[in-house]
């Protein structure tokens, strides 16, 4: 038996994190507490993602919360003299507010934690997600208990009691789905766990799998329960490592355990769990390709009917869920679904977690309520806009999503909501744009994504895109022409309408809501060639004003040569040479460039 | 078509005719096939795809038809040292083409060529790696570097010359 601990010392060991330093931070906190001896009495433990990655290396000091940020090899020593021996806080690493600059010492005071009510990420960052012992500490595998003990009809009537609607875009709810394909005939059934999360911007599934593995292995075994399956998969992308590793891990103890295998906690219910590793697709987080990747085919969609509940993996009824998605079900199955249903809207119930990101305070993930409105999550959350700017768009719904303005910010945010906005829930990425964003540019970013990732099976999709694409790279080189704006109508109004799947059918989002909400920049594009958020290359220029002093900075920065003069004189730019890259701009000590 | 093997390809070989092994009876089992022989030569020779089509029993189209759906697979040799540049939503908005921008400039790579000619980097972008947090972000051989600056990409890069 491990003695029990005086101190607990939790470090952020997820992606984020880790690549701002954690993975040297652990090692030498307890080769620091070892030399003073404190080893047994000070434990330190590496958690899951806490959800402010902005700010990371996270180190949070319990019994008390103090909450560290942006911590540093070379704090480690003060940590472990000035709190860990002496009992006092160090001021200096605590966190301060974005919008009032106050420190804040424990983590539920702080404005980015109290707004949130955590459920799906319980669990990440306060337990050791390599430990199955702090899981089942945490009441996991609880909800399998109960799941057990209750007939399958039971547990699908207590999902769809919950509301619960899917995490990763479509919002179908899940207990319907799980009675398709309880009722759908044949006896051999899959459980798929889409963790492919392909879309750009967003990483809650990702710090669910790193943070908190079990839960997902827990969600999965209630499904397959209930269905009648006895096999699972879970498609994982390959560019998450650390999530494989984690699920291989905490699969091996689940086995080890008895929670998964043969006779489940002793009872009669078989189930296992296998990994595939995604290779690099977007089109394969669509439910019909990731069954084609996992059967060792190219991941093309293929048309539904038949779904996959009626006929998926190798032919056989199959039902896939969303990574969030699981998530949630062994808290519902332990607490009932009265919790989860009281949480939300009237069609959106339960909390859902946000990926804040792009030019905000707290860059991060968030849990909130459904029915939240953006400015709550934008500013009160998140902090507002980063380096002073102001608001311009939210980008949700990634690819398939749409740019919401300003005067939308306080729509509650559901399902409903957003696609009445145009724009979608998708899987709760949203990336926060200022006023140097190019509305144009970031509707040519995104059909150049979807252009780049159409898998090619229909023509709609294949050329429509890659043509919609050509019209914006066009407006965005300042060679508009006054067409261009019906003819992007045109061609999104018939990629919606006949492409095969959902990649398709709503890759003009971006283009449509940007158009809607921002046509005044597109026609600024076409008709005086300019750019108004100063951003797109080929229609901005530099000028040296008279407030140069002819240091000559600038001169040396130029990688095209373009500016030329005498040392203490003012300075020109040659227009016509000019690359447009900013370099100079940034260079000039005494603010005499300016971009227009 | 039937290419003799280096003596270091046989040994790869030897390890990939044990992964087959393992595999035994799994179905679907062709894409972690691929990832095994990639992870072992460092990319998939035609003559590999040969072996591994004849091995498994499914025809050389099908395969050649994987490997060039899926992005994660490469044809031709990589640089030792790889890099992922992020240009995903979140890194866009937050300057990721200049840091790629000063990635091809720090490795004079011209035009679209992706390796360097002494193979020592081969740049790739990628569209999200998780880290938005920290964008712009990308990582080398694995390792993330986040809140990049173009000038910080030189370091970087010197760290694995
Ligand atoms: C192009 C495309 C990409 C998708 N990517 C994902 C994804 O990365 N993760 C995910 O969970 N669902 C994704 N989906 C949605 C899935 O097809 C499917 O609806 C979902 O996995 C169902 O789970 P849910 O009901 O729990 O949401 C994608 C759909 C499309 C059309
Ligand atoms: S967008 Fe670059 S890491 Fe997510």
């Amino acid at each position: 038996m491990e003695k029990l601990a005086r101190a607990h010392v939790l470090v952020c060991g997820g992606t984020g994190c880790s690549s701002s330093g954690s993975k040297i931070i652990i090692p030498a906190l307890r080769e620091k507490l070892q030399a003073k001896g404190m080893e047994d009495e000070v434990r330190v433990v590496e958690t899951g993602c806490h959800g402010l990655c902005e700010m990371g290396p996270l180190v949070i000091v319990y019994p008390e919360g103090v909450f560290y940020v942006r911590v540093k090899p070379e704090d480690v020593d003060e940590i472990v003299e000035t709190h860990l021996v002496k009992g006092r806080t160090i001021t200096r690493l605590l966190y301060r507010e974005a919008t009032t600059l106050e420190t804040v010492p424990g983590y539920d005071k702080i404005a980015f934690y109290k707004k949130q009510k955590r459920y799906a990420l319980a669990n990440c960052g306060h337990i050791n997600p390599e430990s199955l012992e702090e899981y089942i500490g945490a009441d996991g595998y609880e909800g399998l208990a109960k799941a057990l003990d209750m007939t399958p009809e039971a547990v699908i009537e207590e999902i769809k009691a919950s509301g619960l609607r899917g995490r990763g875009g479509g919002g179908f709810p899940t207990g319907l789905k799980w009675q398709f394909t309880r009722a759908a005939s044949g006896d051999k059934k899959y459980v798929i766990c889409n963790a492919d999360e392909g879309d750009p911007g967003a990483f809650m599934d990702r710090s669910v799998l790193e943070g908190d593995p079990h839960r997902i292995i827990e969600g999965m075994a209630v499904c397959g329960y209930a269905i009648g399956s006895d096999e699972g998969y879970i498609y994982c992308r390959a560019e998450y490592p650390l999530a494989i590793k984690r699920l291989r891990n905490a699969i091996a103890q689940a086995r080890e355990a008895g929670l998964l295998g043969e006779g489940i906690l002793s009872g009669k219910f078989n189930f296992d769990l296998h990994i595939k590793e995604g290779a690099g697709a977007f089109v394969c987080g669509e439910e019909t390709a990731l069954m084609a990747s996992i059967e060792g085919r190219r991941g093309m969609p293929r048309p539904r009917p038949p779904f996959p509940a009626n006929s998926g993996l190798w032919g056989k009824p199959t039902n896939i869920n969303n990574v969030e998605t699981f998530a949630n079900v062994p808290s519902i199955m332990r607490d009932g679904a009265g919790y989860f249903a009281s949480q939300g809207t009237e069609t959106s119930k339960g909390t859902k977690v946000f990926a804040l990101t792009g030019k905000i305070n707290n860059t991060g993930l968030a849990e909130v309520p459904m029915g939240i409105t953006m400015r709550e999550i934008i500013y009160e959350i998140g902090g507002g806009i980063s380096d002073g700017r102001n608001f311009k768009a939210v980008q949700i719904g990634g690819p398939s999503g749409g740019c919401l303005p300003e005067s939308l910010l306080d729509l509650p945010i559901d399902y409903e909501s957003l696609t009445r906005a145009g724009a979608m829930m998708g899987s709760g990425g949203l990336v926060v744009m200022d006023e140097t964003t190019c509305m144009v540019d970031v509707a040519r970013y995104f059909l150049n994504f979807t252009q780049d990732e159409s898998c090619g099976k229909c023509t709609p999709c294949r050329e429509g895109t890659k043509r919609m694409l050509e019209i914006l790279n066009r407006i965005c080189e300042g060679m508009g022409k006054e067409e261009d704006i019906p003819l992007l109508e045109n061609l999104a109004k018939s990629i919606k309408g006949a492409s095969l799947c959902a990649l398709g059918q709503t890759a003009p989002n971006p283009v449509l809501s940007t158009l809607s909400f921002f046509r005044d920049e597109y026609e600024a594009h076409i008709r005086e060639h300019r750019c108004p958020a100063g951003a797109c290359a080929a229609l901005i220029g530099y000028t040296i004003t008279d407030k140069c002093r002819g240091c000559g900075l600038c001169k040396k920065a130029c990688p095209a040569g373009a500016i030329s003069g005498e040392t203490k004189n003012v300075h020109v730019i040659d227009k016509k040479t000019c690359v447009r890259c900013g370099e100079c701009q940034a260079k000039c000590p005494f603010n005499a460039i300016d971009k227009s | 078509m039937e290419k003799k093997f280096a003596d270091r390809d046989l040994a790869c070989l030897t390890q990939l005719d044990e992964f087959l092994t393992s595999l035994e009876g799994e179905k679907g089992a062709l894409i972690p096939v691929l990832q095994k022989a990639q992870d072992l030569f460092g990319y998939l020779p035609m003559e590999v795809l040969v072996y591994i089509s004849r091995k498994i029993g499914v025809p050389i189209s099908r395969v050649y038809g994987v490997v060039t759906f899926y992005s994660q697979f490469h044809l031709v040799p990589r640089g030792r040292n790889v890099i992922r540049s992020c240009q995903g939503t979140a890194c866009h908005v937050r300057g990721a083409s200049a840091v790629m921008r000063e990635v091809r400039k720090c490795l004079e790579l011209e035009g679209g060529a992706a390796t360097t000619d002494n193979l020592r980097f081969t740049l790739e972008s990628v569209a999200c790696i998780g880290c938005c947090g920290l964008a712009p972000v990308m990582t080398v051989n694995g390792d993330t570097y986040g809140r990049l600056v173009p000038e910080k990409v030189g370091d970087i890069l010197e760290q694995y010359r």
